[in-house]
């Protein structure tokens, strides 16, 4: 039986996901909690919310969740196979549109169809920092941090932007082992 | 800042003299994977792949960007697939995304296994927030640069002003919001081009 199989049910359940995704990974968490906890009950809503937070916690997309989700019901396997499963359809269709966008690279309708889209592009980065400033909470000290890190960057474009991310990070945390909290 | 002075009509510029090696392209993108927490990871990108190697101009990164997260899909993910077929066809997709996600897959496995004794500890969470706000900015430096390079075409900046105010500070869903906004975009950029020539 193809429902007795947990890694044919993570592929079952991912594949679909992938191509739901529209708009990022978070367009999916909903129904990945749907799946994982209610109709398959691999595990239980707080286990759900802590493997959520370790992959907040951890560097990559968000979406790595998958990959917990995939190891917590079958190890390394399980991992790999929801995680194949959740990026490999969305990228096939990404490719496929990237390349029918390039392959008519010169012609007047794409230059056309690029002027459009780059304030569109532009816009959707914009809304995509809104949301972050939310989505953490930001205080003051982010604010402060963000107009910095985007103040030194437009000064000297070649600035190493890890060494200002690790930095950020070195300067909060510090900050927390002072007793100094701030967001 | 030097490719904003240049105008580039056609969108074709900045393409490497020679091809880029499918090494560099797999080192870069598991130096992204690694590094970016919580979002915000388009920023880096564009700094990686537009400003310090000159991979491709801002409108192709910006435009492709637009392409990436109308379609399905995780969207750091599919700007990895998108640069990569930019660059070197299917094998720069296949060499990108794998190298975005291997690091990622091991250090999130281990992460959940030492949860119960990272969560103890504040300092990391607050380290976090710090490494967030500082991707925020980087964001931010790309949408200073895509707003300035259209800053005399009062539509351009409507659009963009628009597409954040509807999907950031509205929270519409995103595919409504662009089935109208590109739309009016291209037809916007139709209309300047038909009174250019």
């Amino acid at each position: 039986m193809a429902e007795s199989n947990p890694l044919i049910a993570l592929a079952m359940v991912f594949g679909p996901l992938s191509l739901a995704s529209i708009g990022g990974g978070v367009a999916i968490l909903p129904a990945m909690q749907h799946q994982a906890v209610d109709v398959h009950q691999w595990m239980s809503p707080q286990d759900f919310v802590d493997l959520f937070a370790v992959a907040r916690m951890s560097p990559g997309p968000g979406s790595m969740l998958a990959t917990l989700i995939g190891w917590k019901l079958y190890g390394v396997t399980g991992a790999f196979v929801a995680t194949v499963a959740l990026f490999l359809p969305s990228s096939f269709l990404c490719y496929a549109a990237t390349l029918t966008w390039d392959r008519h690279k010169g012609t007047k309708w794409h230059s056309i169809l690029q002027e459009g889209l780059t304030p569109v592009g532009t816009g959707l980065l914009a809304a995509g920092a809104i949301s972050l400033f939310r989505i953490a909470d930001a205080g003051p000290a982010s604010w402060a941090i963000a107009g910095a890190t985007a103040g030194i960057l437009l000064l000297r474009p070649r600035f190493p932007p890890i060494s200002l991310l690790m930095a950020a990070g070195l300067c909060l945390g510090g900050l927390h082992l002072l007793g100094i909290d701030v967001r | 800042m030097e490719t904003l002075d240049r105008p580039d009509p056609t969108g074709q510029a900045a393409a490497p003299d020679r091809p880029v090696r499918l090494i560099d392209i797999a080192m870069l993108h598991a130096k992204l994977g690694l590094s970016a927490f919580g979002g915000g990871m388009s920023g880096l990108v564009f700094h990686e792949v537009v400003t310090r190697r000159g991979w491709m101009n801002e409108r192709e990164f910006l435009s492709g960007l637009a392409v990436c997260q109308i379609i399905p899909g995780v969207n750091i993910g599919n700007l990895a697939i998108y640069v990569g077929q930019r660059l070197r066809g299917w094998p720069g997709s296949l060499v990108a995304l794998s190298a975005l996600l291997f690091g990622p897959f091991f250090v999130v496995i281990g992460a959940a296994m030492a949860y119960d004794w990272l969560r103890q500890i504040g300092a990391i969470t607050a380290g976090l927030a710090g490494v967030t706000a500082a991707a925020i900015g980087l964001l931010l430096v790309v949408v200073i640069r895509g707003t300035s390079q259209v800053s005399r075409q009062v539509g351009s900046l409507a659009v963009i002003a628009g597409t954040a105010w509807a999907v950031g500070v509205m929270r519409w869903p995103l595919i409504p919001v662009v089935l109208v906004v590109v739309p009016c975009s291209i037809a916007m950029a139709a209309w300047r081009r038909r009174a250019d020539g």
